[in-house]
Parts: C-alpha cells; sequence; structure tokens
C-alpha cells in the first residue's frame, strides 16, 4: 500500500491557506451568538400581565441574538424570597432575579452594581423617589433598576357611596380625577371621625393589625405621619420618643373603630373585606378592586383610590418597589444590563403597566401619569391618584430609614403592628416601648 | 509421561481465581446484598439528609452576613432573646399537648374500629385515615376557611345557639388551641392505625384468661392490652413528638404565628429569622435548638424500648 508523504513546503502552503479562507470567509451569526440569559420575573396577579413582560423580552432577545430563559416565580407561599435564599447560597441559578423591597440590600454582596445603566435610565425616564434610592443604592450604588411589576402604592381605597352617607366625605371631590387632589382636610382627625362614623354604621375601615405586609405597611405610613420612627438612619434607638407615644396613642383610637378581629388578619383579610361590601375603607393596591370588578361589580363601582390622610409631621403612603437585580455569579451581565436597559424603555414600561390594568407602578417621575390611570374604570378615574400624580405624598417604607438590614426586621417581625396591639390590649406605654426597644436592639446584631 | 504438567501462570492463576470467588463469596453473603440494595438509599440520605444537617450545623456557627466563624455566638444571642423563650415554651406546649391528645383519641377510636365486624372494618379505616392522607398544608387551608377571622363557618353555626364570635386566630389562647386542634386532627390517625395493627397482635387468649379471672374491661386494658401495646405506643409517641415539633405548615397557614406571636415554634420561627428576615444563621440556629431535646426524648425512650426487649 503506497502512502503518500506530507512535504514541510505542502504543509506550509495548506496552513496558509486555510487560515486565510477562515480569516476571510464572511462571519456568519448564530442565532444565539451572543449566549444566554435567565430571568425571574415576579409572577403577576393580575391574569394576562406577565404576557406583556415575556413579549418584550422576546424582542430583545431576537434582536440581540440572546437565548433568554423566563421564569415566573410567585410571591405566594414566599416561594420568591426561598428561591432568592437558595440561589444566594449556591451561587448559582438565574441571571436576573425581581427582587422584593428589602431583598437587594440583604444580598447586597452578590449583587453587581448597575450605576452604569441606572444614568441613562434616570436621565430618560426622570427622578425615583426617595424610597427606591433608600431600597436600592448602598453608599451610592445602585443595586438593582426599579422594576415596575410588582411595585405597588399601598393607600386608601374607599367606597364613594359608605364614605359619603355615613362620613360624610365625598372622595371624589376630595381627589377629583384628571385635577390636583383638594385634600388639605384629609388629616389623621377627619379620618378617625369617619372611622368612627362608619363603623357606627356597621361598615367598619378594614385595616389589619396583623403581622403580613399590608398590616405593617399601614402602621408604617401612620407613625411616620408622626414622624415616629423606632430606629433612625445611623442606627440609633428612637423608640421612647413623643412621636412614638402619640402614633400609638392614635392607633389605639383607630383599634376601637376597627373590626374586632383585626389582630389576625392577613393579607387576603383587607381584600375580602371590600369586595363583601363589609366595609368602608381599605389600605391596599387596585388589585382588590380588580377582584371587585370581576366578583362584586356594584362594590367595585363604587371604589375611589386616593392619597392617605396627613399627619402632624406630613402625608406619607407606603410604597413597596421591586427590583431586577444581576447576580454577581451572572456569566452574561453585559447582556442582563441591555435587557434591563430595554424593559426600563418608556414604552415597555407603559406596555407592562397597561398590562396589569394600572397595577403596577413606575418608579420614575415622568412615568405617573399614563393613560392606563386616566382610563381605568369602573368607575372612570378611579385610579387617576393612585400613581401620587402631584407628589402630595411622600412614598415611604415602614420601618425606613433605619439601616436596611436593621429596618427588614421590624418589617418582618412586625414590630409596629405588635407594638399597637400590646397597648391597645391594656399593656402600659413604657412597658410597651421597654419591649420594642429590646426587640429594635436584637435587630442590630450583625 | 509426567504426572504434573507446567504451568507457569499457576500460582497467579489460583490468587485470581480466590480473588473471583472472594468476590463471589462476598456478593454471595446476605449482608452484602442487602447493603447494595440500600445503597441508592443511603446514597439519598447523604444527600438529602446528613450533608444538609451538616450545612445547617456550619451555618449555625457563623455571623449573620455569613462571613465570620462565631462559635455558638448565635445560641448566646437567641438565650438573651424573650421572643425565643416564648417561642420555646409555645413548641413544647404545642407538641407535648397534641401529641398526647392525638394518642389518646387515637387509642380509643383504635379500640372502637377494633370491635367493628371484619367486613365494615375496613370502610371505618379508609374514613378514618382521611385527614391524615390529605396533604397538610391542603387540608390547613380548608380549616382556615373555617376559622376565618371575618367569616367563620364555625362562628356562623354557632350563632345560631347565641354562641360566639370566637376569635379563633386572633386571640393567643384560641389561636393556640386552633392550631393544637388541626394538629391533633392530622395525626390522630397515624396512632390510631398504628394502635390497631398493635391491638390486633395481642393473643385472644390472655383476654379469655384474664375474662376467667373476672378481670372487668379496665382491667382488661390495664394488665393485658397496655402491657403488650408498650412498645408500639412508644415508638409512636417518640415519632410524633419528632414531627410535631418540627411541624410548620400548620402553623404558618393558619397564623403565621401570631398574635403577638403567641403561635409561633421552632419551624416557623426560623422561617420568620432566616428567611424572611434574612439572617439566615440565626434561622439555623433556632432549627437547631430542637435536636437535643428530640435527642433526649429519643434516647429515653429508645433505650425503654431496648430494656423491655431484653428482658422478654
Amino acid at each position: 500500500m503506497s502512502r503518500k508523504k506530507l512535504s514541510r513546503r505542502q504543509f506550509v502552503a495548506a496552513t496558509a491557506l486555510s487560515s486565510a479562507a477562515l480569516i476571510t470567509a464572511p462571519y456568519v451569526r448564530g442565532a444565539y451568538a451572543a449566549g444566554k440569559l435567565s430571568m425571574a420575573f415576579w409572577d403577576h396577579w393580575v391574569p394576562g400581565a406577565n404576557k406583556a413582560s415575556e413579549e418584550l423580552v422576546k424582542a430583545w432577545a431576537e434582536k440581540e441574538k440572546v437565548e433568554v430563559t423566563i421564569d415566573y416565580v410567585p410571591s405566594q407561599g414566599n416561594k420568591n424570597i426561598l428561591t432568592i435564599a437558595a440561589e444566594a447560597q449556591a451561587k448559582s441559578g438565574h441571571d436576573i432575579f425581581a427582587m422584593p423591597t428589602w431583598w437587594c440590600h440583604s444580598n447586597s454582596e452578590q449583587l453587581e452594581r448597575v450605576d452604569d445603566i441606572m444614568g441613562p435610565i434616570i436621565a430618560e425616564n426622570g427622578a425615583v423617589n426617595g424610597t427606591v434610592q433608600y431600597l436600592g443604592q448602598l453608599d451610592g450604588k445602585w443595586l438593582g433598576v426599579p422594576a415596575s411589576v410588582g411595585s405597588q402604592i399601598k393607600g386608601p381605597c374607599s367606597r364613594i357611596d359608605l364614605m359619603k352617607k355615613h362620613a360624610g366625605i365625598d372622595v371624589q371631590e376630595m381627589y377629583p380625577a384628571g385635577s390636583p387632589p383638594k385634600a388639605d382636610n384629609w388629616t389623621f382627625d377627619t379620618f378617625l371621625k369617619a372611622a368612627e362614623a362608619c363603623h357606627k354604621a356597621g361598615f367598619p375601615f378594614g385595616i389589619g393589625l396583623g403581622e403580613t405586609s399590608d398590616n405593617v405597611d399601614t402602621a408604617g405610613a401612620i407613625f411616620q405621619s408622626f414622624g415616629a420612627h423606632l430606629v433612625d438612619a445611623k442606627g440609633n434607638l428612637t423608640v421612647k420618643t413623643d412621636a412614638v407615644r402619640q402614633a400609638l396613642e392614635f392607633y389605639k383610637k383607630l383599634i376601637g373603630f376597627l373590626p374586632p378581629d383585626v389582630s389576625a388578619w392577613d393579607d387576603a383579610s383587607n381584600n375580602k373585606w371590600l369586595v363583601s361590601g363589609k366595609g368602608a375603607l381599605i389600605m391596599n393596591p387596585p388589585s382588590a378592586w380588580a377582584v371587585a370588578k370581576r366578583d362584586a361589580p356594584q362594590v367595585a363601582e363604587q371604589c375611589w383610590t386616593h392619597g392617605f390622610p396627613a399627619g402632624p409631621k406630613g402625608r406619607f403612603a407606603p410604597y413597596l418597589p421591586y427590583f431586577w437585580s444581576i447576580w454577581n455569579f451572572s456569566k452574561n451581565k453585559e447582556a442582563a444590563k441591555s435587557l434591563l436597559v430595554h424593559l426600563s424603555k418608556p414604552a415597555s414600561i407603559e406596555k407592562m403597566c397597561v398590562a396589569s390594568g394600572g397595577y403596577d407602578l413606575p418608579a420614575y417621575e415622568k412615568l405617573t401619569t399614563l393613560k392606563v390611570w386616566q382610563e381605568e374604570g369602573p368607575p372612570k378615574g378611579t385610579l387617576f391618584h393612585y400613581p401620587n400624580p402631584y407628589k402630595h405624598q411622600t412614598l415611604s417604607i415602614a420601618a425606613s430609614p433605619a439601616p436596611p438590614k436593621v429596618a427588614q426586621q421590624i418589617y418582618f417581625q412586625a414590630t409596629l403592628t405588635k407594638m399597637c396591639l400590646r397597648y391597645h390590649q391594656g399593656e402600659a406605654m413604657e412597658k410597651t416601648l421597654a419591649w420594642a426597644e429590646g426587640e429594635c436592639e436584637g435587630f442590630m446584631r450583625s | 509421561m509426567v504426572d504434573v504438567t507446567f504451568q507457569p501462570n499457576r500460582v497467579a492463576g489460583a490468587q485470581a481465581t480466590r480473588k473471583r470467588g472472594g468476590l463471589r463469596n462476598a456478593l454471595r453473603r446476605k449482608s452484602t446484598v442487602a447493603f447494595v440494595m440500600t445503597l441508592p438509599l443511603i446514597l439519598l440520605i447523604l444527600i438529602l439528609v446528613v450533608y444538609p444537617a451538616f450545612y445547617s450545623l456550619h451555618l449555625a456557627t457563623l455571623n449573620k452576613s455569613m462571613a465570620k466563624f462565631v462559635g455558638f455566638g448565635n445560641f448566646e444571642f437567641l438565650f438573651k432573646r424573650d421572643t425565643f423563650w416564648l417561642v420555646v415554651k409555645q413548641s413544647c406546649i404545642f407538641a407535648i399537648s397534641a401529641v398526647v391528645f392525638k394518642a389518646l383519641i387515637g387509642f380509643i377510636v383504635a379500640h372502637f374500629v377494633h370491635n367493628v365486624p371484619a367486613k365494615k372494618q375496613r370502610k371505618w379505616r379508609g374514613m378514618l385515615l382521611v385527614p391524615w392522607v390529605i396533604p397538610p398544608a391542603m387540608s390547613t387551608l380548608a380549616w382556615l376557611w373555617l376559622f376565618d377571622p371575618s367569616y367563620s363557618a364555625f362562628n356562623y353555626t354557632l350563632s345560631f345557639f347565641g354562641i360566639g364570635p370566637i376569635p379563633w386566630t386572633g386571640d393567643a389562647m384560641w389561636a393556640r388551641f386552633s392550631v393544637i386542634l388541626v394538629n391533633v386532627w392530622y395525626g390522630a390517625p397515624f396512632f390510631m392505625i398504628m394502635y390497631l395493627a398493635a391491638l390486633k397482635s395481642v393473643p385472644e387468649q390472655l383476654y379469655e384468661a384474664a375474662a376467667i379471672d373476672g378481670a372487668n374491661w379496665w382491667q382488661r386494658i390495664w394488665y393485658v392490652t397496655l402491657p403488650m401495646m408498650r412498645n408500639i405506643i412508644a415508638i409512636t409517641t417518640l415519632f410524633s413528638l419528632i414531627v410535631t415539633f418540627a411541624n410548620f405548615d400548620i402553623v404558618r397557614i393558619l397564623t403565621a404565628g401570631g398574635p403577638l406571636d403567641h403561635t409561633h415554634i421552632f419551624a416557623t420561627w426560623a422561617f420568620r429569622v432566616g428567611i424572611e428576615g434574612s439572617d439566615v444563621p440565626l434561622g439555623a440556629s433556632v432549627s437547631l435548638f430542637m435536636v437535643p431535646i428530640l435527642a433526649v426524648a429519643a434516647i429515653f425512650i429508645l433505650r425503654d424500648i431496648s430494656k423491655r426487649g431484653n428482658e422478654a
């Protein structure tokens, strides 16, 4: 059998030719030339709302040639925070995760800073509110991009008819659709009188005092309206102050006008209270109204979402933002940032807000007057004041301005609602304050 | 002619044969077969039980940011917290009272079922096992609706008799009662089925002998049934105590630890601290606190069982 020998000259020539061919050949880009990316969105309550984010991501993926996997992780049963904890421990999982309120700070060591994209996003969409900065920044660096999906204000949702009939308050006149609020008289005194009147009429306000988010958020806004903080921004204990005492006194009066079982309320209780037609007011985003629209249209027609009553130190409303954060173990950070920029374009944000029926609330100043809030109904204009378009209330979160890792403990241990209940159940004021101080001392551990 | 042919690899071959024979013998041994057959399960336990257990031990020795070793620092911190001691007290109340009632109800119901004619017994057994076979997360949701603060079906029914409304989950005492009640409802069938099996193994002659001696029903239970069931009662109690101490779903769904932390038990408080409060090491320490309590209970109960076994 003959064997053809390859000479050195032939070998060099062949190598040179093939190298030249490879270099000069046209670059053929594969379908997923820019790699892979996985994203965990918060699974929306509103049916069909996930579709908008899915379409946006797919459009971006096709354009950028990135293979994107999307997961919708629900917050029911704390599935999302369990997954976050697991991914943080495993240092593996999605590239981008929708972090609820406190989770940017609690995972700050493992999150990619996104200042490079936040600058242009803010320049395009307008400034963000103080709560978004408080929850999304560490030492001035952004830990995530504020997500419109899932972000919400938990303001009052009142029954127009019941408030007019029993409390003599016309909520539509106070917060007219299409024009600024005329709510100077909407103070804690007015609120308390209205609560008493509605309670006497058999339609008490539905404000919970349990240990879940809705209950704590309302207590947080009320405490802040009195200037009452358990821990200040520097981490000093400020429990034993007159402001905290005033807030507790106010709550003691208010609890007397609430349903007797509010200590056992969870996040579903206030929604049920409104939908059943038993109450004149609850503190909730428009999800309760949306359920009423489906299950009890006669109730939904009478609902009006509006601003919080003002306290001695101002008008505060609970605001709970989500953030899209990139894990530092992500293998495609540049693609992740590009996707977040795409999702933060005004057109993308509007698309997601519309799909959520106005539930989602962008964090940016220029995006609080979208058409969706003007048009949603019945009654038309019911959501006009939901996004705080005239900035007449300060958006805040319970337990702030304490350092976020301490505030998270105060929030999830429901220290505020527990204090209110203890005092209402007859415990001496100073004993309640001493208990809260002891709890907060424990939350300071590092 | 030679008697023995030359075999150059004879020694090596014999060794190989011996080795093969050794392996074959080992494989023939019952203990080896048993080990090989249980190996998948052992591996599963190593991955899903032993590794997480040691990992949680490791976590419990870290500081909040999980960057520093603090030894028993987390436990020292917990021992100074009033809420922690409240949780310890409640976990004991919850587990002990639930296990006592489950055992009592299981024992009584097992006797009733044992006395039902054989044909109908199967139906009763099936029906009585229903609470135990439904996933507790689902059945507790049904209980949650029954106890709902504003729309409780129990309160609605009681209102016809002029009773209530009872704050099932809104008052500390009633909330504790409610979570224990649901746990008893869920766990009693397990006791019932175990006791029923034990009752069936008690020789009928013993009862006949007791009857001849003039023993009444109580004496028959005290001197025949209970001694014969002692081991099964001890083991069932131990298992149930472990499971009840580690309960999570019932309390989490029904009260989430409220009102004012008065229904928190180890697992629910560990979740609150570790996952919701993002303090994983402290959460791990809370869960691990159960281990010595249960270990002591297990040592006493199992020692008693083995002592009786030796006596027998």
